[in-house]
């Protein structure tokens, strides 16, 4: 188990005092200007050695993300994004950083922009965490009060501001350019790729987009080290991670623990094991509601982290563990996805909009067997024409859950037909 | 995309106009874009006209299509696409269950059927006295504390069916009951105490 002295978020459950002079002790803020100093590249240098990938799903390493952004703008400003948009469902993890240790976060902006040569930080927060966006705008007053952004920001000699988005309640504005799309003030709608955001993003002005947990943890590497961080976990998937374990357990939280911990040993360890215990599981989700679910036996021994979920035909996500024991209706569970995708998605590419609205149809028939076989072929067939034909990466996340599903548990869609029909003939 | 209405004529005031209260909030928005780029500002005025009128009118729309210098029908394009502005007068108290599959997991059925049989309304509907309206709602983000009812700005976490009962006879009775965890825990933590940060996190 990761030792206490390796954990970032050292207020994560808000047991201590969340403003600036809590965050001050717990070693927020401490020499700022000195980490500033050493200059984009060897920021950059830094935060690639550290080996932290994206914590927003995607896993793309920051560092080299960071190093995308151009040096000449051609007198353009830049900009750095905060996706504080969380709403995969099984994710709470942003929450708790916002709420509970803002600084992290805010430290972790002027940190990032001064690496990526931004002016000013943008953090995009979903509007229903309204409570943690007044934490946030009030960490961020502190900040400027103390002169640690704003004009010569913590004494650096470099000039930020950060400022707060409230959105309105669209799960796709965590997709990054329709997020962009959002805060420009128009329908969060994404756009086509290339060009990229680092070339055009917010206003037609280069720009990065990153998670509140890649920031919020940026400075705590720094200080500590590259190879503090990157000695943590696997090669290739370094580091610390939160993680949310939600649904069938017996004590249900968010944890930080070391990448790479076997799922079992998590859950057992921090959330009081599976209800009725290990042996009552039925399937994980084990990255937020997009990645496929895994039936026990892959359970039993699967690390979490990028590479291993990957090798299982999953991913690590957000990182968001939904459990289920043996008690839950599996086909409702996915068929409350598919409902999701499609309440969630944008309408603005056909196969996503008009898709998933089959999907769900035929999913909620599933529920109660009234289908054919065949037409379980058909659904995964369907999701396959979805995936991988819209702009955005919703058809790929409202597909894989399905497929996941026909995938491990296709005996229990088809049980469930044959109970339906067999009632009907009788 | 989700079901869109608009209430009728009959219902929309003819003006709209922040109160110099809201209209230096508003102000404050627009102040955190670039010069030129004030149309960022449409949610948050939105949000604020909401705040003040208690929903989203006509007039609202074309005040602020009229102060961000847009076209009316691109700050209606945002309105009908976002699910948090109320474009009904609707109720005076908000209330909204999550029914994503995390928190059906840990029994949003029963909060469900608690706030239809306490209100006597279903989602998408306010009572006749106007004093509240149900919704039901997609992933609020706040999974590890499932099932979760929002009321207005708060979360009322790891609530069932008896407990979202006593929060809205609270509500009913005019008063605001502490948002959060409704059971004995902190936070996101697990119940019965953190398994981590023992030993350290600060020394208050």
């Amino acid at each position: 188990m990761l030792r206490d002295e390796d954990r970032i978020f050292t207020n994560l459950y808000g047991r201590h005092d969340w403003r600036l002079a809590g965050a001050r002790k717990r070693g927020d803020w401490d020499n700022t200007a000195t980490i500033i100093k050493l200059g984009r590249d060897e920021i950059v240098n830094r935060m690639k050695a550290s080996g932290l990938r994206g914590r927003g799903s995607a896993g793309f390493p920051t560092g080299l993300k960071w190093s995308f952004m151009p040096k000449d703008t051609g007198g353009r400003p830049s900009y750095l994004v905060v996706n504080a948009d969380e709403g995969e469902p099984g994710t709470c993890k942003d929450r708790d950083i916002m709420r509970h240790d803002p600084h992290k976060l805010v430290e972790g902006c002027l940190i990032a922009g001064s690496a990526i040569g931004a002016t000013a930080a943008y953090i995009y927060i979903r509007g229903e965490f309204y409570n943690e966006a007044r934490h946030l705008q009030i960490a961020i007053d502190e900040a400027y009060d103390a002169g640690l952004l704003g004009k010569n920001a913590a004494n650096s000699g470099f000039d930020f501001d950060v400022y707060v988005h409230r959105g309105a309640g669209a799960y796709l504005c965590g997709e990054e350019t329709a997020l962009i799309e959002s805060l420009e003030g128009k329908k969060g709608q994404p756009r086509l790729k290339p060009p990229f955001p680092a070339g055009a993003g917010l206003y037609g002005c280069p720009s990065t987009v990153n998670n509140v947990e890649s920031i919020a943890v940026a400075p705590t590497i720094l200080r500590r080290g590259a190879e503090w961080f990157a000695g943590l976990g696997r090669e290739n998937n370094t580091g610390t991670k939160l993680f949310c374990i939600s649904g069938h357990v017996e004590r249900p939280c968010n944890v930080e623990e070391e990448m790479g911990i076997p799922l079992r040993e998590l859950i057992e360890k921090h959330a009081g094991g599976v209800r009725g215990g290990w042996d009552n599981l039925l399937a994980v989700i084990p990255g937020g509601s997009s990645t496929p679910v895994l039936p026990k036996n892959i359970c039993d021994d699967i690390l979490m982290d990028f590479d291993s979920l990957r090798g299982v035909g999953s991913g690590l996500g957000t990182a968001a563990v939904i459990v289920m024991d043996k008690s839950t209706d599996i086909i409702k569970a996915f068929a409350r996805l598919a409902h999701f995708y499609r309440h969630e998605s944008c309408g603005q590419c056909t196969p996503c909009r008009e898709g998933f609205g089959w999907v769900e149809r035929v999913m909620d028939r599933m529920v109660i067997g009234n289908a054919r076989v065949e037409e379980i072929d058909m659904l995964f067939e369907v999701t396959k024409e979805i995936e991988g034909h819209t702009i955005c990466a919703h058809g790929d996340g409202g597909s894989w859950p399905i497929q996941g599903l026909i995938r491990h548990f296709r005996p229990v869609m088809e049980a469930r037909i044959a109970a339906y029909h067999a009632k009907a003939a009788a | 995309m989700s079901h869109f209405r608009i209430a009728d004529d009959a219902h929309q005031p003819k003006t709209f106009a922040f109160t110099p209260e809201f209209q230096a909030k508003a102000d404050k928005e627009i102040a955190k874009y670039p010069a030129g780029r004030q149309q960022s500002a449409v949610m948050a005025l939105l949000d604020l006209a909401q705040r003040q009128d208690g929903w989203v009118t006509r007039a609202a729309v074309a005040h602020i299509a009229d102060l961000l210098g847009m076209a009316e029908i691109r700050v209606w394009e945002v309105v009908s696409f976002y699910t948090m502005y109320r474009t009904t007068p609707g109720g005076r108290i908000n209330v909204h269950v999550c029914t994503t599959t995390p928190c059906w997991l840990r029994g949003s059925d029963a909060v469900t059927a608690a706030c239809k049989s306490k209100l006597g309304i279903g989602f998408g509907e306010a009572t006749e006295d106007g004093q509240f309206a149900l919704h039901e709602v997609e992933c609020l983000g706040a999974c590890v504390n499932a099932p979760i009812l929002q009321i207005d700005d708060d979360y009322y976490e790891d609530v069932d069916g008896p407990k979202t009962e006593a929060i809205l006879d609270a509500f009913m009775r005019g008063e605001t009951p502490t948002p959060g965890p409704q059971i004995d825990r902190q936070t996101s933590a697990p119940v019965g105490g953190a398994t981590t940060l023992q030993s350290v996190g600060g020394d208050d």
